[in-house]
C-alpha cells in the first residue's frame, strides 16, 4: 500500500481564538510508524494543534491532510462521513482519561466497535480481551473505571482507542495527571505500540522519553513552529533561543 | 347545598395563610395584652359566617359594590338584627369549614345553606327551619328521552349534583352514582356541554343559576324537602332561643315571606316553616361511618390518585426530553420554542390550565365550529394538564442533567468516531439518569399531592374523597390520618425506589 495513505500531512494551518492567534502558518509531516513529539511552553498551542488533526477542532487558515481524507479550514473541517474516517484512522488519548464511568474497562473498549463499526459483540469481546492483555490489563476486564488507578484507567484509554484498528494514536499529555511510578507503565506500553509500527504524535512533558522514543521533535512556542528535527539535535543542541529557553526551563 | 371553592381544595394555600394569620394573632394577643380588651367592649356585635363565593342567592358580593354582600340570607341577617336588636357583622368563611369554624369560635352562628342532618344536628346546636329547600331537576331544553328521575334511571343517564348534599343522598338512595361537584355552577355548564343529562339540586340554585338560562329547563315540579337552618354552639343554647324567637316574629309578621318573594324563592313548601320539627330530620336513620365503610372509599380514591399521578408523570416525562433537547441542542427557533414552553408551562397555575383544558377548550371547538369535539373528560383533561405542565419542569431537569456530564465525555465519543444521536443515547443519558433521577423522584412525589386539585374537573381522588367523607361524618382526625397514611404508603416507596435506582445506575462512579 502506498505509504501516503497512512501519512498526516499539515500545510499552513493557522487558528484564532477571537483577536488571539493560536496557531500560525503550522506546516509538517509524519510518515506511518513515525513518532513525533510535540514540546513548548504552555499556552503554545500544542493541544489545539493535536485537536485540528482529527478534528476535534476547526481551524482558519491552511489544510490537514490524514491519509487520503481532507479537513479543512471552517466551521466544519468535513462531513461527519469524512471525520469518521479519519477518527477511525487516528484514534485519540486524553491528559484525563475521559473513560465512560458508567461502563467496565471491557464495555469501554467494545462500545465504538460494536456501534460505529457494528462488529458482532463476541468479536469485539474478542479483540478488547487481546488488546487489555496488550496493556497489562486482563486481569481487570469488569472492573468500573472508578476502581482502576490512574495508569490503570489511561490504559484503557489505549486499548480504547487501539480497538478502532488506527494506524496512529493522538497522545494528548497522556502522562500528565499521573505518578511517576504509574507514568512508567503507560510510556511503556507506548514503546510497545512504536516497536509495532504505530503512528504516535504526542504532546507531552517527558523530555527523556522524547529523546529515548521519537524519530523527531517539533517545538511549538507562540503557535509556530520554531523547530523540528531529531531530538538528539532540537534537544541537544538547539538552534532557536526560544527552544533553549523552554529547555532550561523544564529542565531545571 | 354546598359550594366548595377552590378555597379549601387548593387548600395548602389557604391552610398556610390560615395558619399565617392565626399564628400573628397568637403572637398579637401574647405582645399586646390590650387586644383582648378591645375585643370584649365589641361583644355585642353578633358575628355570622359564610362564604360569598358563588353564593348566589344564598349569600354572595354584590356585583355593584363588591365590598358588602347581598342574599337573601343577607336579608334575613337584617331582620333578625332588628329583631334581636343587636348589631349583625358578616365574615366570609370556606363553606367546607363552616361546623369546623363554629366549633373552634371563629365566630358565633353560621347561616349559609345548611341543610338540617343528623350528623350536623349532633354537634351543633341548629336553629328552627328559615327555609324548607326542595330540589328540582333540571335537563337540557331539547331534552326529551324521560320525563322523571326513575325513567333516567332505567336509561343509565348521568346526574348531577353538589358533593355532600341532600340530593346527593336522595340519587344515591335511588340507585344513582352522581357527578359530583364542589360548587354550583359548574354541574349546569357541564348539563350545557352535554356530560351529563340532568342536574338535581337545591331550588334556590335552580332559580337563580339554571332559570336564566335558555339552553336548560326545569323538568317536573319540585322533589325531596328539607330544612336550611342556623347552627350555633350547643353551649350558646341562650342566644339560639333567641334566635328562634325572632325567626318565629319574623314568620308571624311576614317578613320572612316578603324576603323570600323578593328572591323569587317563596313558593308552597314554605307554610311547612310554621310547623317545622327538626326532630323529626334528626330522627332520620343515623348513617354511622365505621372504617370498614369509608375505608374502601378512601382506597378507591387512592387509586384515582395513582392513576393519574403516574400518567400525568409518563406524559411529562416523555414530552419533556425532547423539549431539553431542543433547548440545548436544536436551531435557534427550536430553542425558541422551546424556552417558551417551558416559560409559559412554569408560569401559569396548573389550576387555570385545567380549567382552560375542560370548560375553555369545548367552547373553543363550538364556537369555531370544528368538525372535532374537545370535550376532554375529567381524568383526560387531568392527565393532559399535569403533563403539560410537568413536562416543563422535567425539561429543565433533563437539561441539567445532561448539562453536568463533561465536555470531554462527548469529545471521547466523538473522537472514536461516535455521532452525537449515538453519543447521547449510549453515553450521555446513561450517566445524566443518575443526575436527573432524583429530582425527577420528587416531583413526581410533589405531582402525587398537586393531584388534589383535580376536583375541581370533577375528578374524585383521595384528597377530595377525604373531605367529603369527613365532612359527613366529622371524622375529621380519623380519616385524615387514614388518608395521610395511604398518601405515605405510596409516597415512601417511591422514595426508596428512586435511591435503588440511582445506586443500581450509578455504579462505575
Amino acid at each position: 500500500m502506498n505509504k501516503d495513505e497512512f501519512g498526516i500531512e499539515v500545510k499552513g494551518v493557522c487558528k484564532r481564538f477571537g483577536q488571539r492567534t493560536v496557531l500560525h502558518e503550522v506546516s509538517f509531516r509524519v510518515d506511518r510508524g513515525e513518532t513525533v513529539a510535540i514540546i513548548g511552553p504552555s499556552g503554545a498551542g500544542k493541544s489545539t494543534l493535536l485537536r485540528c488533526l482529527n478534528g476535534l477542532c476547526s481551524f482558519d487558515g491552511g489544510v490537514i491532510r490524514v491519509g487520503s481524507y481532507d479537513l479543512r479550514a471552517g466551521r466544519r473541517p468535513a462531513p461527519f462521513a469524512v471525520l469518521r474516517q479519519i477518527r477511525q484512522r487516528l484514534g485519540m488519548v486524553f491528559q484525563d482519561f475521559q473513560l465512560f464511568p458508567h461502563l467496565t474497562a471491557l464495555q469501554n473498549v467494545i462500545e465504538a466497535p460494536v456501534h460505529v463499526l457494528g462488529l458482532a459483540r463476541r468479536d469485539a469481546e474478542r479483540r478488547a480481551r487481546a488488546l487489555l492483555d496488550r496493556v497489562g490489563l486482563g486481569d481487570h476486564m469488569a472492573a468500573y473505571p472508578r476502581e482502576l488507578s490512574g495508569g490503570q484507567k489511561q490504559r484503557v484509554a489505549i486499548a480504547r482507542a487501539l480497538a478502532m484498528d488506527p494506524f496512529g494514536l493522538l497522545c494528548d499529555e497522556i502522562t500528565s495527571a499521573l505518578d511517576p511510578e504509574l507514568k512508567a507503565e503507560v510510556l511503556a506500553v507506548l514503546e510497545d505500540l512504536r516497536r509495532d509500527g504505530m503512528t504516535l504524535i504526542l504532546v507531552t512533558h517527558e523530555m527523556a522519553f522524547a529523546r529515548r522514543a521519537a524519530d523527531r521533535v517539533i517545538v511549538l512556542a507562540d503557535g509556530e513552529i520554531v523547530e523540528d528535527g531529531p531530538p538528539s539535535r532540537v534537544l541537544g543542541t538547539p538552534e532557536h533561543p526560544r527552544t533553549s529557553r523552554f529547555l532550561e526551563q523544564v529542565l531545571l | 347545598m354546598g359550594y366548595d371553592r377552590w378555597g379549601s381544595q387548593h387548600g395548602h394555600l389557604l391552610k398556610a395563610t390560615v395558619a399565617v394569620i392565626v399564628a400573628g394573632i397568637f403572637v398579637f394577643c401574647l405582645v399586646s395584652p390590650r387586644g383582648q380588651a378591645e375585643e370584649t367592649s365589641s361583644q355585642s356585635s353578633l358575628r355570622w359566617a359564610a362564604d360569598a363565593e358563588g353564593g348566589a342567592p344564598y349569600t354572595f358580593q354584590d356585583p355593584n359594590d363588591p365590598q358588602r354582600v347581598i342574599g337573601f340570607e343577607v336579608d334575613l341577617a337584617e331582620a333578625l338584627s332588628r329583631k334581636l336588636n343587636r348589631p349583625i357583622e358578616w365574615v366570609q368563611y370556606d363553606y367546607m369549614s363552616l361546623v369546623a369554624g363554629l366549633q373552634r369560635g371563629d365566630f358565633d352562628f353560621a347561616m349559609n345553606g345548611l341543610e338540617v342532618t343528623p350528623d350536623r344536628a349532633k354537634v351543633v346546636r341548629f336553629s328552627r327551619p328559615y327555609y324548607v329547600y326542595t330540589l328540582q331537576l333540571v335537563v337540557r331544553v331539547e331534552e326529551s328521552r324521560f320525563a322523571n328521575l326513575e325513567e333516567l334511571l332505567a336509561l343509565g343517564g348521568t346526574v348531577g349534583t353538589l358533593e355532600e348534599t341532600a340530593a346527593q343522598r336522595l340519587l344515591e338512595g335511588m340507585g344513582f352514582q352522581p357527578k359530583l361537584y364542589g360548587n354550583q355552577t359548574e354541574p349546569y355548564l357541564d348539563l350545557e356541554l352535554g356530560r351529563i343529562d340532568a342536574v338535581l339540586m337545591d331550588l334556590p340554585i335552580a332559580v337563580y343559576f339554571a332559570r336564566p338560562n335558555r339552553k336548560l329547563k326545569f323538568l317536573g315540579e319540585p322533589i325531596g324537602q328539607g330544612y336550611y337552618a342556623i347552627a350555633f354552639r350547643p353551649e350558646d343554647e341562650e342566644l339560639a332561643a333567641a334566635v328562634d324567637r325572632a325567626l318565629a316574629g319574623l314568620l308571624a309578621d311576614g317578613q320572612l315571606k316578603a324576603i323570600y318573594e323578593k328572591w323569587g324563592l317563596w313558593n308552597a313548601a314554605q307554610e311547612k316553616l310554621t310547623q317545622a320539627d327538626i326532630s323529626d330530620v334528626i330522627a332520620e336513620s343515623r348513617q354511622k361511618w365505621t372504617f370498614a365503610r369509608y375505608f374502601p372509599l378512601l382506597l378507591r380514591g387512592a387509586w384515582v390518585t395513582t392513576y393519574l399521578s403516574v400518567l400525568s408523570m409518563l406524559l411529562a416525562i416523555i414530552l419533556g426530553l425532547p423539549i431539553a433537547l431542543a433547548r440545548l441542542f436544536g436551531s435557534f427557533p427550536l430553542r425558541w420554542a422551546a424556552v417558551a414552553y417551558v416559560e409559559f408551562f412554569r408560569g401559569i397555575p396548573i389550576l387555570l390550565l385545567l380549567f382552560f383544558l375542560y370548560y375553555g377548550l369545548p367552547t373553543i371547538a363550538d364556537a369555531y365550529g370544528l368538525p372535532f369535539s374537545l370535550r376532554l373528560s375529567p381524568i383526560t383533561a387531568a392527565i393532559v394538564g399535569f403533563g403539560l405542565n410537568y413536562a416543563a419542569y422535567e425539561a429543565e431537569i433533563y437539561r441539567a442533567g445532561i448539562r453536568s456530564i463533561p465536555a470531554g465525555q462527548w469529545e471521547a465519543a466523538a473522537s472514536l468516531g461516535m455521532g452525537r444521536i449515538l453519543t447521547f443515547r449510549r453515553i450521555i443519558l446513561p450517566q445524566a439518569i443518575r443526575v436527573i433521577l432524583p429530582p425527577m423522584t420528587n416531583d413526581f412525589i410533589a405531582l402525587f399531592k398537586d393531584t388534589s386539585i383535580v376536583s375541581i374537573v370533577a375528578v374524585v381522588e383521595l384528597t377530595k374523597q377525604y373531605q367529603i367523607l369527613a365532612k359527613s361524618s366529622l371524622k375529621y382526625l380519623e380519616i385524615g390520618l387514614a388518608t395521610a397514611l395511604l398518601y405515605l404508603i405510596l409516597s415512601v416507596p417511591l422514595g426508596a425506589l428512586s435511591r435503588h435506582l440511582e445506586h443500581r445506575w450509578g455504579k462505575g462512579q
